[in-house]
């Protein structure tokens, strides 16, 4: 038997507005979420991951389609009759409740008895470390702390579903690292299915067990961030997670022929199966390519510029018919690579590393 | 040294300050401390044989508002005739307060909920009785529940009664008129708090198993309060007051105090205990200032500490 899919979209659309101004925010998304999964939807403003989020979490019906929690079709229930919690981007704190108060709401909603909202808020409010600041007001807490308070609301009545729009957007680089930490140690502890929101790449692909990657209203790829990081599906996706140089051309019998002239010798993987003749874009993350001396075999290269980046140095190299490649080094602990700009180099491009993407 | 002429330009700086303000402050104790002492003073005096005040010092008038002696046996009782007033006016003012609230709520809700354009416009369509007298709203009023008026008219023309409904010099009435004329004041202050509510907040709550009317009651009530507050007393206390509505669609046995103040002017010939109620009517407004002041710094209270 197949396991229960935690939350299930089927062909869910959002339209906003009608006639000819109508605007598909969503356009006939499927998609499976397992029970006890850290779910991400990653993509830019505008890609659709919010409208998702908000079917899921009930604040908006579905133009076309269903939403399934636990295999129960919700798609027609208010949000206050969903076994979903959402954290909100801007925390949305209740004013003129103490922390514990909002914490407490939604079992006391739920009308469970005083003595148990107690415990399960002085649980919660242990789980993330706000004990001493139970009878404060949200707005005398820091955004840390505001947001450990929103969390902890949200886990509170024990969802099947966390939902999480942004959550990290607002606090500073130091703090987001920690709260990502704090996250998946919440999510571990709970056992609980977490669907978080990003426009981050680095913080869907560190804390995730699987990313969903969208743009324009639907899912471009799902998978792991291994996955999605090194078998991009498209040139979205590529582009989109990390870094990547892409190359014109076309392939050929034993390889990709670059514009310069040049045979990339590809896997037989990344190949996929695709004839011979057809255009085609490689790409190739910097870090992946290898950086010669000018001369030997490989691609021949100018040294346009270096960028240091402290841990990083890139080098962005000008191959024969000008198309750049910036090649991602380990800044030696001098600090210097000793290429400066015109110095001809060779470039490798290994063909594990090496990834055909339909144009 | 210098310091002798400057303290000396310096005072002469005050001294002109102080100059050029006198007209004002002159103008401020005339017209506002002046009148008002001279209601304080009357109400400790005699009344004049026709009217006005002789000039005796005595309470009679202060103990008059409560206390009654019995023209027979000369025994001192309550002064019930008063009391009823007193209880009918904030009984009125208490309903009134109620029902523009409840009316008000619906409304300034529903303003504040629709597109940023459109609001404009229904701010305005609320405040248009506002800029028609007061006079003529209460007679169009009376004109619409007195016995030969319009729903009258209507109902024994359909047939549904054979004698008309006698609205018209009721408490009813004049709870009818006093809700119409003061509505604006509750809607306005209301719909300025729920237009700064983060609707935000209502979508957490609903999204924490809150139903509509839990959401209501326990997230947007107790955020809009100051404005809930605001409104009360700015229906409460002009209601506590009203003279034109009572007159008007109370007729002369549902007076409120602020006609009962009228007659001791007038035919009751008792200007200092007039004056004594006037001094009462503003004590309890004062209060209920005060009151205002102390909830709505309670809660800056709440933001800062």
């Amino acid at each position: 038997m197949q396991r229960q899919a935690a939350v299930e979209a089927r062909g869910a659309r959002k339209v906003y507005g009608s006639g000819p101004a109508a605007v598909a925010a969503l356009e006939r998304v499927s998609l499976e979420i397992a029970e006890g999964e850290f779910f991400t939807l990653l993509g830019p403003s505008g890609c659709g991951k919010t409208t998702l989020l908000r079917l899921i979490a009930g604040f908006e019906t579905p133009t076309e389609g269903q939403i399934l929690i636990g295999g129960a079709d919700v798609t027609a229930d208010p949000p206050n009759r969903r076994p979903v919690n959402t954290v909100f981007q801007s925390y949305a704190l209740f004013p003129h409740l103490t922390v514990a108060e909002n914490v407490g709401f939604g079992l006391d909603m739920l009308d469970k008895p005083k003595a148990e909202v107690r415990a399960t808020v002085a649980e919660m409010l242990a789980l993330v470390k706000l004990e001493a600041m139970a009878s404060r007001r949200p707005t005398q807490l820091s955004g840390g702390q505001q947001q450990r308070v929103a969390l902890a609301r949200a886990l509170a009545p024990r969802p099947k579903l966390l939902l999480l729009d942004e959550p990290l957007s607002a606090l500073d680089l130091k703090l987001r690292k920690e709260m990502q930490s704090e996250l998946k140690r919440l999510q571990r502890e709970t056992g609980i299915t977490f669907v978080f929101v990003t426009h981050d790449q680095e913080e869907a692909l560190t804390m995730s067990d699987r990313v969903a990657v969208m743009s324009g209203g639907s899912i471009q790829q799902v998978g792991a961030p291994r996955e999605i990081y090194n078998r991009p599906v498209n040139r979205f996706v590529a582009d989109f997670i990390g870094e990547t140089n892409f190359l014109q051309g076309a392939l050929e019998e034993g390889g990709f022929r670059l514009a310069s002239g040049a045979l990339v010798t590809l896997s037989d993987d990344a190949r996929g199966g695709r004839p011979s003749g057809a255009a085609a874009t490689l790409a190739i993350r910097p870090e992946q390519v290898r950086l010669g001396a000018g001369g030997e075999a490989g691609l021949p290269a100018t040294v346009s510029e270096t960028v240091y980046f402290g841990t990083d140095t890139h080098v962005h190299a000008r191959l024969a018919d000008g198309a750049e490649v910036v090649v991602r080094l380990q800044s030696p602990p001098s600090g210097e690579i000793g290429l400066s700009p015109g110095a001809a180099v060779t470039l490798r491009l290994p063909a594990e590393a090496v990834q055909v993407l339909d144009d | 040294m210098a310091s002798a002429a400057e303290r000396l330009a310096v005072s002469d700086q005050t001294r002109r300050n102080w100059l050029l303000a006198a007209p004002a402050l002159i103008l401020l104790l005339l017209g506002a401390a002046g009148p008002l002492l001279v209601v304080v003073a009357y109400s400790f005096l005699k009344p004049g044989e026709f009217s006005g005040v002789t000039w005796e010092f005595t309470f009679d008038a202060w103990i008059g508002v409560f206390l009654q002696q019995d023209i027979f046996d000369e025994t001192w009782g309550l002064a019930d005739a008063h009391l009823a007033i007193f209880w009918r006016s904030a009984k009125l003012s208490v309903l009134t307060t109620v029902m523009t609230f409840v009316i008000g709520f619906p409304m300034a809700w529903f303003i504040a909920t629709r597109p940023a354009n459109k609001r404009a416009i229904w701010l305005f369509l609320v405040t248009i009785p506002f800029w028609t007298n007061l006079l003529i709203r209460t007679f169009a009023i009376l004109e619409v529940i007195r016995n030969q008026g319009v729903i009258n008219s209507a109902l024994i023309g359909l047939g549904l009664i054979d004698e008309p409904i006698q609205m018209l010099y009721t408490d009813a009435a004049v709870l009818f008129g006093m809700t119409y004329v003061y509505l604006p004041l509750m809607v306005l202050p209301l719909y300025a708090a729920i237009d700064r509510f983060d609707f935000r907040l209502a979508e957490a709550a609903f999204d924490l198993y809150a139903s509509r009317w839990k959401m209501m009651r326990r997230v947007v009530l107790p955020i809009v309060r100051p404005g809930i507050v605001a409104g009360s007393i700015l229906v409460f206390v002009p209601s506590l007051g009203a003279y034109v509505t009572p007159r008007v669609l109370g007729g002369g046995k549902n007076m409120m105090i602020g006609n009962f103040i009228e007659l001791q002017f007038g035919q009751g010939r008792n200007w200092p205990l007039g004056a004594a109620l006037s001094m009462l009517l503003l004590i309890v407004v004062l209060g209920a200032l005060l009151l205002y002041v102390r909830v709505s710094s309670d809660r800056a209270g709440e933001r800062h500490g």
